[in-house]
Formats: structure tokens, sequence, C-alpha cells
């Protein structure tokens, strides 16, 4: 009977966790201004409203572009990081790398008015992409890290340095052996933080100036009933988009694993 | 013919407050077969490494080929090395990685892939190339990491504890092969090793260290009839100490020993600065035997009481106990055809060589 009543915990669970996400196709596709049941039709109209709609092309235009910079930024700061981690050991490691973690637990909410009062009342910079870039990139090093400090621990120590003894200088032997071996974790790291770039609002809605990410483009339609069956229409595309990202972002990390002839260790999914 | 090729003068490395090396000296020569031998943490891997370049020396010299190597990283030596754990390249093929130190060469790509090839068939794997390195058996991993090291046909070919991770069957089979493959290919390998029988077995000369200093470098033979003190004798196969007395020292020693009786000893027996008093004396189990009723045996005889044996099929371990001592010791026998296995209690006889005795100060 234990397992009985850990089944419908499951299935419970499970439904708590993803029907609202199952709404968003729902009305996505119904023919109807109202978003309440029964369905009415289907159609694809709110799709094509979105096709129509020039404000939120340049919103995702800005989030791609800060997602991607983001992306490369952070995963070339853990590389650094985990690489310096893994390999060696400095004083302090343990503090400096508990505060380069924080922000994975920090509320977005303080990172978000911090980062705004020193953008604007003491750098007086003017907000742009790139202060949502800097935020950004913020909070996706530390996922970075995580995920490559596991990619680098994976290798065994000796097969730089068997690198080394035959011949291959310290830069080569990065590039010949250790990044082939990370690069898994390189591209799990990428998307990832994509990812998390993509669909981050708070922050993104305190740094914004004139020029709205799609997040905060989405926010704002919400004050206009109306647009809500457009607003499904794009939820229903990220949903896809982002569960796509994360399949491939597992995918190459496994298949890094198996290349490797090593253990799965975990992972974020 | 026997010239130096790597001398180490006064190495030491320290690991914080931990002493890994305490002061090395040694000589190895070109073409040898060399070993260091020691239990668990007495420093073999740290003096493998710094050879390799992979540590830095905390005081003294490592010189390869009369160079001084200080300031030569492991790139740049003529070393090569074959890891415990073989670290070979999982992402690149089998081809590949004994390749992979042929990338800076100047061969063109016809004569570096019939290196590799010739690399391959010199360790037993042709036509193993395509494989994927991860896709080996731990044998095929052990044969890849050498045939890697050795076609740079380095001067020296360093080998941490190669053969630990490999079945006994297997095991034995390498340990042959190894020694065939220096031989042909002429180049000085070291050997890291915790087992005295592969150090025995492969040598031509071994180290012996404990606690990050050389306590006796010999060749096999010397390190196990002429042990430099009991904790070599004890750390190389079995040995019987016995409680003795020095009575007198010159160019012959005398002693009285525990069960034997006074024993004269000579030359390689006892060390350069034996004095009189206690001392100990070690006898290998195998150079004593138990006689039979019809025996008369040599000049040595010594009545004893067998207190338990082991039968081994092809041997049996004997503990006895002399008689005019309190002091049980082994003696192994080869099982022979018309010879009787004797049984707790009897009563028997010990033929010894006075030969066989080797005297330790301590
Ligand atoms: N990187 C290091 N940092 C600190 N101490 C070390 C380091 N490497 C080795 N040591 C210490 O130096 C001593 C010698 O180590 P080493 O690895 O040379 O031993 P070993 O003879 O190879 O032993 P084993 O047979 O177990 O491999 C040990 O006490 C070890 O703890
Ligand atoms: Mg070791």
């Amino acid at each position: 009977m234990k397992s009985r009543g850990l089944m419908i915990y499951a299935v419970v669970y499970l439904l708590f966790l993803y029907a609202p996400v199952l709404l968003l196709p729902m009305f996505a596709f119904n023919d109807s201004t109202i978003i309440a049941f029964p369905l009415t039709g289907f159609t694809t109209d709110w799709f094509s409203e979105l096709r129509n709609t020039p404000a939120l092309h340049t919103a995702v235009k800005n989030s791609v572009f800060i997602a991607v910079i983001s992306a490369v930024l952070a995963t070339l700061l853990g590389i650094c990081a985990a690489r310096a981690a893994t390999k060696f050991d400095f004083p302090a490691k343990r503090g400096v790398m508990g505060f380069i973690m924080l922000p994975l637990v920090l509320p977005e909410i303080i990172v978000a008015v911090s980062l705004l009062v020193v953008m604007v009342q003491v750098l007086n910079l003017p907000l742009t992409n790139w202060s949502v870039i800097a935020a950004h990139v913020l909070i996706c090093t530390p996922f970075s890290i995580a995920i490559l400090n596991g990619a680098f621990q994976n290798i065994d120590g000796a097969l730089e340095e068997a690198a080394m003894d035959l011949g291959e200088t310290r830069w080569s032997t990065f590039r010949l052996v250790t990044f082939p071996l990370v690069m898994p974790g390189i591209i799990s790291s990428l998307l990832i933080s994509f990812t998390i770039s993509l669909d981050e609002f708070i922050i993104a809605f305190f740094m914004t100036g004139a020029n709205p990410t799609m997040p905060v483009y989405i926010w704002g339609l919400l004050r206009f009933p109306s647009k809500l069956p457009a607003v499904m229409a794009l939820g229903t595309i990220l949903v896809v988009l982002s569960i796509a990202l994360l399949i491939l972002a597992e995918f190459f990390r496994r298949r890094g694993l198996r290349r490797a002839g090593l253990k799965d260790t975990g992972g974020f999914l | 013919m026997t010239k130096p090729l790597i001398q180490l003068k006064n190495v030491t490395k320290n690991y914080g407050d931990v002493q890994a090396l305490r002061g090395i000296d040694l000589t190895i020569n070109e073409g040898e077969f060399f070993s260091l031998l020691g239990p668990s943490g007495c420093g073999k891997t740290t003096l493998l490494r710094t050879i390799a370049g992979f540590e830095d020396v905390s005081g003294g010299t490592v010189m390869i080929s009369d160079k001084d190597m200080a300031n030569v990283p492991a790139n740049k030596r003529p070393t090569n090395m074959v890891f415990q754990s073989y670290a070979i390249f999982p992402h690149l093929s089998v081809a590949e990685n004994v390749g992979f130190g042929l990338r800076k060469s100047q061969m063109s790509k016809v004569e570096k892939n019939a290196a590799v090839d010739q690399a391959l068939s010199m360790v037993g794997l042709d036509g193993y190339g395509s494989r994927a390195a991860h896709a080996l058996s731990g044998g095929q991993r052990q044969r890849v990491a050498l045939a890697r090291a050795l076609i740079l046909k380095p001067k020296v070919l360093l080998l941490d504890e190669p053969l630990s991770a490999l079945d006994k069957k297997l095991r034995e089979q390498m340990q042959a092969e190894l020694r065939n493959l220096q031989r042909q290919v002429g180049i000085t390998f070291i050997l890291v090793t915790h087992d005295q029988e592969e150090a025995l077995i492969m040598s031509d000369r071994i180290a012996v260290m404990f606690d990050g200093e050389i306590a006796q470098l010999a060749d096999p033979q010397t390190l196990y009839r002429r042990p430099n003190s009991r904790q070599v004798a004890d750390f190389i196969g079995v040995m019987n100490f016995l409680p003795a007395t020095v009575t007198s020292v010159g160019d012959t020693v005398t002693a009285h020993v525990d069960g034997l009786g006074a024993v004269s000893l000579s030359g390689d027996q006892f060390a350069k600065d034996v004095q009189t008093g206690t001392a100990h004396v070690g006898i290998r189990p195998e150079t004593m035997s138990i006689l039979q009723e019809s025996d008369t045996g040599g000049a040595n005889v010594t009545a004893a009481v067998v207190e338990d044996r082991a039968y081994y099929g092809d041997m049996t371990y004997y503990d006895v106990r002399l008689d005019g001592g309190d002091h049980i010791i082994t003696i192994s026998m080869k099982n022979l055809v018309d010879r009787a296995v004797l049984e707790r209690g009897e009563k028997t006889r010990v033929a010894w060589n006075a030969r066989a005795l080797v005297l330790f100060n301590d």
C-alpha cells in the first residue's frame, strides 16, 4: 500500500508542477480572447498576431543578444574559475569560491536593486542592453561554474601531465586535451546560461532602459486583457524552446561522459 | 660500458612539513633496467616525478646526460613516462594516442603513420589503431601507454607501478614482455614498484627506499643474499633473524648465534663498521634443510623440533625450534619424490651453511 501512496503523491505533484504549463498551449490555440473554459475552437491567429508585432520582435532581438553575450561571458568566466578551483590551491580558496557562488542563492530583487543603485547613482551610466548583460553574467556565472567544476573534476590530472610529458606546452595541453574533454560541459554551460538569461525578469525589469527584453515586454502586455491569448502563444513557444535547449544541454553532457568513458555523477537533469 | 645517464645529488623534496625525499644520491646508467622499490609512501613516485620534471626539487640537483635539469620543464626533458593510471586520452583513438607525441616532429604524415604502426606492433597491438581508447582492457591500455611513450625514443622511460592494476597472470606475462622490450630498445627504464618479486625479476639494479631515503642500492642477487639492514632483509622475501653476540672483529668476524652456536663470518657477510657486542644474524629459509634420518648432513647440523608446518604442494614450510635456543625459525623444503613431510612435534636435524648467514649491526 505504501507504493500506492507514493504513486498518488507523484501524480499530484506532477499535476501541480505541469498543469499550469499545459494551460499555455490550450489557450494559445483557443479561438477566444477570454481565457476561460470551455474552449471554443481552434485557431492559430494568436501566433500570427505575434508575427505582426514589431515591438515584440525588438524585444526578442534584445533578449537573444543579451542571452548570447551573457552566456559566452559567463561561460568564459566559469572556465577560468572552475579551472582555478580544481587545479590550484590558493589562499582562502573556499571563501573566494563561496562568494562567487553566492548569487545562486541571493534573492534576485536584492541583486537587481543594488546593481541599479551602482549603475545609476554611483557610476552614473545609462541603462542599456549592456547593463542587463553585466547583471546576467553575474547570475549565470555560478551556474556555469557549477557545471564546469564537475567537468574539470572528471579529468584525471595525469592526462594533462601525460600531454606535457609528450612534449606539449601548458597551453597546447589545454587546447588538445583539457578543452576537448570539458567541451560537453562548456556547451551545457552555454545553453543553460542562455536559457537563464533569456527568461530572467526581475533584474531585466530593473536594468532595462528604453529597450525591454522579452520577459519585460510580456509583463507589459499583461495589462491589456485582449493581448492575453498572444502572451499564451508566446509562452508556448518559450516553453518548447526552453525544454529543447535543456534536453540539448543534457545530451551533450551525457555524450561527453560516454566518450570519455566516465560514469554519470549528476548534472541538472 | 656503463655510462652514467641520470645523476641525482642530494635531492630533497618537501611538501610542507612532509619530507618526501631526504637527500637522495643516485646514479643510473645508460641502458639499465633500474627499479625503485619500497613500501607505500616512501617517496618512490616523488623521486620519479622529480626526474620527469613534474615536481621541482626542494634541494639538490637532477642531471640527465650531464645537463642540469633545474630549469628544464617536463616537456623538454628526454624522459617519457608510463603513468600508474596509464593516462590514455579518452577522446582519441588508439593510433592518435600513440602518435600524440609526434605532433611537433618534422615527419611527414606517412612517416608518422608508419611510426605509429611500428610502435603498436612492438607492444603486440597490430591493427588496434582505430579502436576507441576507452574501449580497451587494462592490459591493452598498458601497452598503448608504453607504445605512446616509446615512440619518442626517449633516453629514459619512467614507469610508475605500471603493472599494479593487472591481475596476477597478466602481470607475470607483462613483466617478461617489459624486460624483453627493454633489452630490445636499449633505453634506460626506471620502474617504480612496491612488489619485491617484480623488482628482483626485472631489474639490473634496485634501490630500496624507506621514508624518503635509499636504504640499499644493489643488484638483485646482492640485495637478496646480502641485505645491509634488517629492514631491507625483511622487505625482500622472508628472512629468519637470530640474536647473536659478536665476539671478535677482524678480517673474519666470529659470533655466537642463538641456536646455531659459534660461527665465523667472512668478507661480505658483515658491514665494515661491525663492532663486538649484541647483534642479529639473518638466514633465508631456503638455505637451510631439514635432514632425513639417513642424511649425514654437512659441517653444521643442529637438532630441532617441528613446531608447525604448511604444505604448499611444491614446497613445505616448517617452523622449527632449534635445540639450545628458544627461537622458532622458518625453513622451506622442496617436496621431492622420496622425501617425507614431517609432522608437528617430530624431532629432526637441521643443516645450515655458515656462508648463508648475514650479520646485522642492529
Ligand atoms: N602533492 C603532495 N602533497 C603533499 N604530500 C605529498 C604529495 N605527494 C606526495 N606526498 C607525500 O610524500 C610522501 C611520498 O609520497 P609518494 O607518492 O612519493 O610515495 P610512494 O612511494 O609513491 O607511495 P605509493 O607506493 O603509495 O605510491 C608521502 O608521505 C605522501 O603523503
Ligand atoms: Mg606511488
